[in-house]
């Protein structure tokens, strides 16, 4: 796309107006699964937004280093392998931090140890990485867009959270109840935030 | 087909549906679903991917040492994924553009990696596959429906151009007249989507009658 785009931008349109989970439906199934109380809405949240970021700029590396003929220092093209890498480089990075935080910090082990094996399968995680090269993002606009996506899903999975807490005292048809409504909900807030679209395009 | 084939076929394409019951592969069913011919070749690299791979993991079940399944899963699944990916853009190259980034992310869709891990990691080759394939059927169908209601009612007609040059008029000329051309844009918007597969959802279990909770 473009690549003038300021990295500020980027950042912003990924929170707001091209939300990784309310434009492009990534992350749904943790997002569906582990909504149910705003506290670990916000832990796996704090979580994914960390990884995302993380991800993103040890995969662009490596995309850039390694797989993309023209900038790689074998000068083979190897992009076809990089689903198979990047999805690598995820899980083991998640690994990695899984054991970090156990060995370091016991207490935010305990707050988020039960969701850092589900990031792995987090379609947002990988996601992001595969639109930053289809988008062709330079450095600081690929970390841009890492932190702004990992932002964006916080956002809207502590909003549904929120909104899901107060649902339980609604009174809603039995086969509506858990998934269908809160698809139904997540509509209307993806509406809600139709409403930034014009402040800034990603296309 | 005997007793127990035709039971695992019924329960992927309904009664346990992937998308309705399973929660799983959400994602693509609402990313994909803006067109019907999209949801169609969506469906099919799927249903492809799903039986290979647990196809080759169930082969491979014995094999597989218990610590690393996960991981060798993985890449079985990126394996197809990546000749599913090549196939797409070697024969359907505007379609491929389209959907380009949620090929890539059947990698992660769920429904491959859990019927890998609930099923095809413990039972034989045949099972498997067929098990594989009755929830590609259920997650066919379920997409079709979707882009089917988005398609007709956001655009009032149905666009075809890689399976084949067409497109169909879905409402009499009378009635495109009478509306203007202007058909609820929203439906082809993401908000259409939730909207959409949340309604089904709601149809799909009211029709099965009461079902256990997620």
């Amino acid at each position: 796309m473009a690549p003038q785009i300021h990295w500020m931008l980027v950042l912003f349109a990924a929170i707001f107006t091209n939300n990784i989970l309310l434009a492009y439906f990534l992350g749904m199934c943790s997002f569906l699964a582990v909504s149910k109380t705003l506290k670990t809405a916000y832990g796996l949240g704090l979580a994914v937004t960390f990884v995302t970021t993380a991800t993103a700029i040890i995969n662009y590396g490596i995309y850039y280093f390694f797989l993309n003929a023209s900038t790689s220092i074998f000068g083979v093209d190897l992009t076809f392998i990089q689903y198979i890498i990047f999805i690598a480089v995820i899980a083991a990075f998640v690994q990695l931090v899984e054991m970090v935080i156990d060995k370091y910090s016991p207490t935010l082990y305990m707050a988020l140890g039960i969701f850092l094996p589900l990031i792995t399968v987090n379609c947002a995680i990988l996601g992001t990485s595969v639109f930053m090269v289809i988008r062709k993002y330079t450095f600081i606009q690929a970390a841009g867009y890492g932190l702004g996506s990992g932002l964006g899903w916080f956002l809207a999975i502590v909003l549904i959270a929120g909104i899901r807490q107060q649902l339980r005292f609604a009174n809603i048809p039995e086969p509506l109840k858990g998934v269908g409504i809160t698809m139904i909900v997540t509509g209307l807030m993806a509406m809600a935030f139709l409403g930034f679209a014009g402040v800034a395009n990603l296309g | 087909m005997s007793g127990p084939a035709k039971r695992l076929i019924e329960k992927g394409t309904l009664s346990d549906n992937p998308i309705v019951y399973q929660i799983l592969g959400i994602c693509s069913a609402l990313a994909v679903t803006n067109r019907l011919e999209n949801a169609f070749l969506m469906g099919l690299a799927l249903m492809f991917v799903l039986a290979g791979s647990s196809g080759l993991v169930s082969l491979l079940r014995k094999v597989i040492p218990k610590r690393t399944r996960m991981i060798m899963e993985v890449l079985i699944i990126a394996t197809f994924v990546i000749i599913v990916d090549l196939i797409l853009k070697a024969y359907a190259w505007d379609a491929a553009k389209v959907m380009g980034a949620y090929v890539a992310l059947i990698i992660t869709n769920c429904i491959v990696m859990g019927r890998a891990e609930a099923f095809a990691i413990v039972n034989p080759v045949r099972l498997s596959l067929l098990d594989a394939f009755g929830n590609g059927i259920g997650y066919t169908w379920v997409l079709l429906v979707v882009a089917l209601v988005r398609e007709v009612l956001g655009t009032g007609k149905i666009v075809f151009t890689t399976l084949a040059q067409t497109e169909i008029m879905v409402f009499p000329a009378p009635l495109r007249a009478a509306m203007d051309g202007q058909f609820p844009l929203l439906l082809i918007l993401p908000p259409g989507a939730f909207l959409v597969l949340g309604l089904l959802i709601w149809v799909v279990k009211a029709s099965q009658g009461p079902e256990k909770e997620i």
